[in-house]
């Protein structure tokens, strides 16, 4: 008998006993041993504790106790995510053999679901890039081609799905750094609606715009697991009051009906291959009863220029913690300003460098108008411009990438040519609306495209009817 | 957009962020911030006179609940993560300068 594949055939195999978490477990951590060496998904593989949790759970079933919606399910945990006791790295020296003392909201929910994790996942340090290559432990691979990048800025996250290391995933998307690997990688990443899941014990990149979310191999997967992370957190005051809508019946629904809009005015960039994926798929929604209405989004082009002032000045804020004193690293020095300084000099790595720098010049006396309360009031239009769309059209389609996964080293000379990578996936970050990317089909060299779906606030519903439509019309659907 | 960005602007901004930089990394940081905010000089052609500033998504407001007790951290299992504590408290060094 073939291994059970998917959240619902595993959870059904572990609750009737006829494929034991152990043996659904031991199934992945064979293809870690098997590829990991190649791919380098993880910076720590937790395959002690996993074996006692999936033990637990069989005794659990044995017993005829009843047993959480994620039973037996293995999931990899981007490496920003406390997790107790656990170390937690933010791919970072600064933060290497920390061991936080409590579990990120998440990382609880998970568990109470009965899911056993099998690590921490590699990032670009602090969820800074597009790559995986800033990471101070080595790069992460592409498992399609591992000449090639996963994306970032949670690769690790999104390698580890696509090579089976676990079922699922989470990562954190700040301007795209869950989509966008999910793109790379050919595997579906969702960032929530801003406030839908708590960031309770996320290590901070920028406040305002950082979400964590779902990778998995199917759309329903992704509700699965979105379904269980989600909903109100009175750990974080941004968190939505209000109980996360339920995504199931959008699995079914079609898009028959629905306004879909292609956005006229779109930045230019995305290569021919990745551009001929995404006409694709407005006709495949064409094709399935949507109705393509053309809007424009005017502001769409300056979301770069606003990310990268913005998220740069929350960041400098929040690094400052990063001081050598309650945890991480420390570099002695005569008085306590020198240790800071040689403290974070030695830390830090280039790009977390630059973008201290950069968030910090921004908000200085004298520049703090001119850059970063410029990019607020940019933000303030942008929104305004996709609020004005989402009066017309339900949902919008643009490419997740620019391109298929790139080689090692093609983008890390110039700072700005990585930035580029976040074109499309920056304006819901700055919004605050949900955003997915979907694998639909191949682009060159028979590597992954992912297609993007946007919605307004809370639009996942929707935003979900268009994914697995896609999902239906690639035949992806199992 | 201001003039762009000099050398010594780079040193205060470095000392702003306590990050000790070499001279190599300053006259690099010179060279990619300037580069950098030159491309960031595209919305100069918005007019945002009448525009309010966005800082979040949703509107923040305070969030309160009941003044009831509840567990914190394990105080031990947050000094272990220190990089140096004496009698259970975190150690620091000298706050002022030994020069003076």
């Amino acid at each position: 008998m073939s291994p059970p594949v998917g959240i619902d055939a595993i959870v059904d195999g572990v609750r009737s006993g006829s494929s034991p978490a152990m043996a659904v477990l031991e199934e992945h951590l064979a293809r870690i041993e098997d590829r990991e060496s190649d791919i380098h998904a993880f910076t720590l593989v937790t395959d002690e504790s996993a074996r006692e949790r999936a033990a637990a759970i069989d005794a659990r079933v044995a017993a005829g106790e009843p047993v959480g919606p994620l039973a037996g399910v293995p999931i990899a945990l981007k490496d920003n995510l406390c997790t107790r006791g656990v170390p937690t790295t933010c791919s970072s020296r600064m933060l290497e053999g920390w061991r936080p003392p409590y579990d990120a909201t998440v990382v609880t929910r998970l568990l109470a679901a009965d899911a056993v994790v099998v690590g921490k996942t590699n990032l670009d340090e602090f969820a800074m890039g597009s790559s995986t290559e800033n990471s101070a432990f080595g790069p992460t691979r592409n498992p399609h081609d591992i000449g090639r990048v996963p994306g970032g800025s949670s690769g690790g996250s999104a390698a580890a799905v696509a090579a089976g290391f676990a079922t699922a995933s989470l990562g954190s998307d700040t301007g795209g750094s869950i989509r966008q690997p999910a793109a790379l990688c050919g595997v579906v990443g969702v960032k929530p609606t801003y406030g839908a899941v708590s960031r309770l014990g996320l290590v901070a990149f920028a406040s305002s715009l950082d979400q964590i979310g779902p990778f998995t191999t199917s759309v329903a997967d992704a509700a699965t697991v979105l379904s269980v992370i989600a909903g109100p957190d009175p750990g974080d005051s941004t968190s939505i009051p209000e109980p996360f809508p339920d995504l199931v019946p959008s699995l079914s629904r079609g898009v028959s009906g629905l306004r879909i809009g292609r956005i006229a005015d779109l930045p230019a960039g995305a290569d021919p291959d990745v551009a001929e994926r995404v006409e694709a798929a407005f006709d495949a929604l064409t094709a399935a009863g949507a109705t393509i209405v053309d809007v424009e989004i005017p502001a769409f082009g300056y979301g770069l220029t606003a990310y990268y002032l913005i998220a740069p000045a929350e960041a400098s804020s929040n690094l400052a913690r990063y001081d050598g004193v309650r945890y991480g690293h420390r570099v002695e020095a005569p008085d306590t300003d020198a240790m800071y300084m040689a403290t974070r000099a030695d830390g830090f790595g280039a790009e977390v460098k630059r973008r201290i720098m950069l968030g910090t010049y921004a908000l200085s006396a004298g520049y703090y108008d001119a850059y970063y309360g410029k990019a607020l009031k940019v933000r303030r239009r942008i929104a305004a411009d996709f609020a004005a769309a989402y009066g017309r059209v339900d949902a919008l389609i643009t490419p997740a990438s620019p391109s298929v996964a790139f080689a090692f080293g093609d983008k890390t000379a110039d700072p700005f040519a990585m930035y580029l990578c976040d074109t499309y996936t920056i304006p819901s970050n700055l919004t605050g609306d949900p955003a997915m990317s979907v694998p639909f089909g191949t682009g060159a060299d028979g590597l992954p495209v992912g297609v993007q779906i946007l919605a307004p606030a809370l639009g996942e519903p929707t935003m979900f009817a268009v994914a697995a439509e896609l999902e239906r019309a690639v035949g992806g659907d199992r | 957009m201001p003039d762009r960005i000099t050398r010594s602007a780079v040193e205060k901004v470095a000392r702003l962020a306590r990050l000790s930089l070499t001279e190599d990394e300053i006259e690099v940081a010179t060279r990619e911030l300037g580069d950098m905010l030159d491309h960031f000089a595209d919305i100069d052609a918005l007019d945002l006179a009448d525009v309010e500033p966005m800082t979040q998504p949703v509107p923040l407001v305070n969030v309160m609940r009941d003044d009831v007790p509840a567990p914190t951290l394990d105080r031990d299992e947050v000094l272990a993560a220190a990089p140096v504590v004496v009698d259970g408290q975190f150690r620091v060094p000298p706050i002022i300068g030994l020069d003076a």
